[in-house]
């Protein structure tokens, strides 16, 4: 590790001493280019954000790709309803590693105000992994520049060697449901999303740990 | 998928097939979650169906659990470019069932909203026609600078730039004090300036009128068969306006005119909006001079508990994309027991094929984008 | 003008029309042909002269689970001479073999796809539609869930609601359930 001190006493010569890890993330982070992909009303603030006014060119995320093939971001803008729930899941898996996602808005979260709809998915996390969630209904075009940033902020704290993409093991191809007679086959990926404990299960765990 | 072979006979010597092809339901220009299963043959249509139906959520079916004003948020996001419209749809169909006068004051407050709404709707609604023409953002970032300064104006008033919740039956929400009308009118003085920027710039650009001339021609009768309405139908020679017609709110006491289009093309489904905007100003500015003092919200309407006699019945009103209704069944309960939305966009899709056969495939991309759809409705 | 049920009966020989009023205030009574006229009324009502109920804006469709029956609306109106709205209402039973109406696509191009969206969500057969295909949901997909006695898969969302009755409605309908599903439900 190198000194802090020497560190700024290079780079006032114009040395820059960083490690590849550092200029790896750097690279990925201030580049992340999304897919231009919107599902409803988020969609709209998502296209603010990348208007004039706030301007998401300011983080290096404006180059909204229209195709999967080339894109590191989803931005799951909006319901997820079942019919496009596949087709979700499969833009998903087009998309080459590393790839990250944001559910904008409390229908990408959890199904938000239509949670009832026998349509609508609840929450794009029962079947792809997400990395940021921003609450809202809509969310504002600044919420939407603060998840870029928390992302960058997951970005930079990433380790080479323990990413997911490099690990031959991982899964990077999600199972895509099928459109059923009754509903999505299956209702969930159980290894992305379990239905949350029980408050009684939670007791219980505590009570065995205790004895 | 391949489908069964065709010659072409001009020429002669080539032997192609049809080609279909699914265009969406992720595609940059179908605005949002639609898709079309195009037959081509080379680069013409030959046939189109719209298959819709991804960004169903059940707002019909969770209305009917909810009590009536449980459901006005919910309008909001049906067209979610203009939840102000939206509200005053489903509140006059509302207060038609129960009966309700509303004040005044409270007219003219949901003029204006619905009037900006309009102006910020149609703008953003060209901006998109022209991107899908390939001016690939510069209008639309022009148009959506413009709705940013409406969408200022709906915060300051309802607290939301978007999903704005603001009409109640029997009125508004909240008043507007004289700091939130000058900003109104600050908007609209200032308007017409980016529209004449705007049409420097467009209207007649030579490729603009290359691209949109002549292309998508609707005719009048299948318009009207085809219950198609709003700008759409006028673009086509329907001289039908709902604020002309029924004369809801204070539409009957101010003076616009209802530009009426003479071919129907995209060029002209796309000129009506501009004429659309300048007569919305000019509404504006009337309201905006004779707004009287007064209460904004009708007294004998009860926020909670509400109840409408039992019975049906039918409102509508002349939302951004065209006739926008509600019917409603009540059982005398605080809950409607049948809420059926009259989706505009939704109905303006079914003369899509006649508008698109026989035209190339990008010809058809820009037709899409002169009937000027969000999913959020078409799909409910 | 706006022809009465008497003018109707007489124009259209055979047809049964009742009047159903609406609520009091909305003063929107509406006609209830009979299936079997249905077609032949509407024709009527487009082409006299004196109402061209040229356009036919919405179409809906009512499930009265308790009277036994689904209701299709259409509320006409007139380009040409500017009235409206005249309201028709058609009956079917709900027993799915049964529940068929003669599809006015016929008459008016823009039922089409609001009579596709009555078949879709109600199972409402439209006799005589050009497409009667599903339009919002999924083709695969077999139930009607606009109906009053729809029952929705048990997917439930989880967090903001109580977790008793949500356990017992997923557990009731085999949907997925906690890791450790082998926590007692409390009646």
């Amino acid at each position: 590790m190198i000194d802090e001190g020497l560190k700024s006493e290079l780079q006032k010569q114009g040395v820059f001493v960083v490690s590849t890890e550092w200029l790896y993330n750097w690279g990925r982070k201030s580049s992340i280019w999304p897919l231009q992909f919107g599902l409803a009303c988020c969609a709209i603030e998502m296209i603010a954000a990348a208007a004039a006014r706030y301007d998401l060119a300011r983080f290096g995320a404006e180059v909204f790709r229209a195709t999967p093939r080339q894109a590191d971001l989803m931005i799951v803008a909006g319901t997820v309803t079942k019919k496009m729930a596949p087709q979700v899941v499969r833009l998903f898996n087009q998309m080459p590693e590393p790839k990250y996602v944001i559910a904008m808005g409390a229908c990408a979260i959890s199904g938000g105000p239509f949670k009832d709809g026998y349509n609508v998915l609840k929450g794009v996390d029962r079947y792809i992994p997400v990395d940021v969630h921003i609450p809202g209904c809509p969310p504002r075009p600044e919420a939407l520049l603060h998840a870029i940033i928390t992302l960058q902020e997951k970005i930079t704290g990433q380790h080479i060697d323990q990413t997911r993409w490099y690990d031959a093991t991982a899964t990077t191809e999600f199972p895509i449901p099928v459109c059923g007679e009754h509903d999505l086959l299956p209702a969930a990926n159980p290894e992305v999303w379990q239905p949350p404990k029980d408050y009684r299960d939670v007791t219980n765990e505590e009570s065995t740990k205790k004895s | 998928m391949i489908a069964a072979p065709s010659t072409i006979p001009a020429g002669g010597a080539i032997t192609t097939q049809l080609l279909e092809i699914s265009i969406g339901p992720q595609h940059p220009s179908t605005h949002g979650v639609f898709r079309m299963d195009v037959v081509l043959d080379g680069e013409v249509v030959r046939a189109l169906k719209p298959v819709v139906g991804y960004l169903h959520r059940n707002h019909e079916q969770l209305a009917e659990k909810m009590s009536w004003l449980g459901s006005m948020p919910y309008t909001d996001r049906l067209d979610y470019f203009n939840s102000m419209s939206n509200n005053w749809a489903y509140a006059l169909a509302v207060e038609k069932l129960a009966g309700i006068k509303v004040p005044e004051r409270a007219e003219y407050i949901r003029v204006i909203m619905a009037e900006l709404s309009r102006l910020q709707n149609h703008a953003s609604a060209i901006g998109f026609l022209l991107q899908d023409c390939g001016a690939w953002g510069t209008p639309l970032l022009y148009a959506f600078k413009e709705r940013e300064k409406i969408l200022d104006f709906f915060e300051t008033v309802s607290g939301s730039r978007m999903m704005c919740n603001y009409f109640r039956f029997g009125g508004v929400r909240v008043d507007l004090n004289d700091e939130m009308l000058a900003m109104a009118r600050k908007i609209v003085a200032e308007f017409p300036k980016f529209l004449d920027e705007f049409e420097k710039l467009m209207t007649t650009n030579e490729v603009v009128l290359a691209r949109c001339q002549r292309v998508g021609i609707l005719p009048k009768e299948l318009a009207i068969a085809g219950s198609i309405s709003g700008p759409v139908a006028r673009a086509s020679g329907v001289e039908y306006d709902i604020r002309k017609v029924d004369k809801y709110g204070v539409y009957g006491q101010l003076e616009f005119g209802v530009p009426v289009g003479a071919v129907g093309d995209v060029y002209d489904r796309y000129y009506i909006r501009v004429l659309e905007m300048r007569e919305s100003v000019k509404i504006l500015q009337q309201v905006l001079r004779d707004i009287p003092a007064g209460p904004v919200q009708a007294v004998e309407v009860k926020l909670r508990g509400f109840k409408i006699p039992a019975g049906d019945g039918y409102g509508r009103v002349e939302g951004a994309k065209g006739e926008l209704g509600f019917y409603l069944v009540s059982e005398g309960g605080p809950k409607p027991y049948r809420y059926h939305i009259r989706p505009p966009s939704f109905i303006n899709l079914t003369v899509l094929e006649d508008m698109c056969v026989g035209h190339k495939v990008a010809d058809a991309i820009i037709i899409l984008g002169s009937i000027d759809i969000v999913l959020g409705e078409v799909d409910r | 003008m706006i022809p009465t049920s008497e003018q109707l009966c007489a124009a259209v020989p055979g047809a049964v029309i009742e009047i159903v009023p609406s609520t009091p205030a909305a003063a929107q009574p509406a006609m209830l042909v009979d299936r079997e006229h249905l077609v032949a009324v509407a024709r009527y009502l487009k082409n006299e002269p004196s109402c061209q109920l040229d356009f036919c804006s919405c179409v809906t469709g009512v499930d009265y689970l308790a009277k036994g029956f689904i209701e299709i609306v259409y509320h006409l109106y007139s380009v040409a001479l500017k009235h409206g709205p005249v309201v028709l209402k058609v009956r079917a039973p709900r027993e799915l073999n049964q529940c068929h109406v003669p599809s006015l696509t016929t008459v008016w191009r823009g039922c089409e796809f609001q009579e596709r969206e009555a078949f879709d969500l109600y199972g409402v057969k439209f006799d005589g539609h050009p497409d009667l295909r599903r339009i919002l949901m999924w083709n695969e997909f077999t139930d009607h869930p606009m109906r009053k006695d729809y029952v929705p898969p048990a997917d439930y969302e989880w967090e903001p609601t109580p977790h008793d009755e949500v356990l017992k409605r997923t557990k009731a309908a085999g949907g997925i359930m906690p890791p450790s599903a082998a926590v007692e439900v409390k009646k």
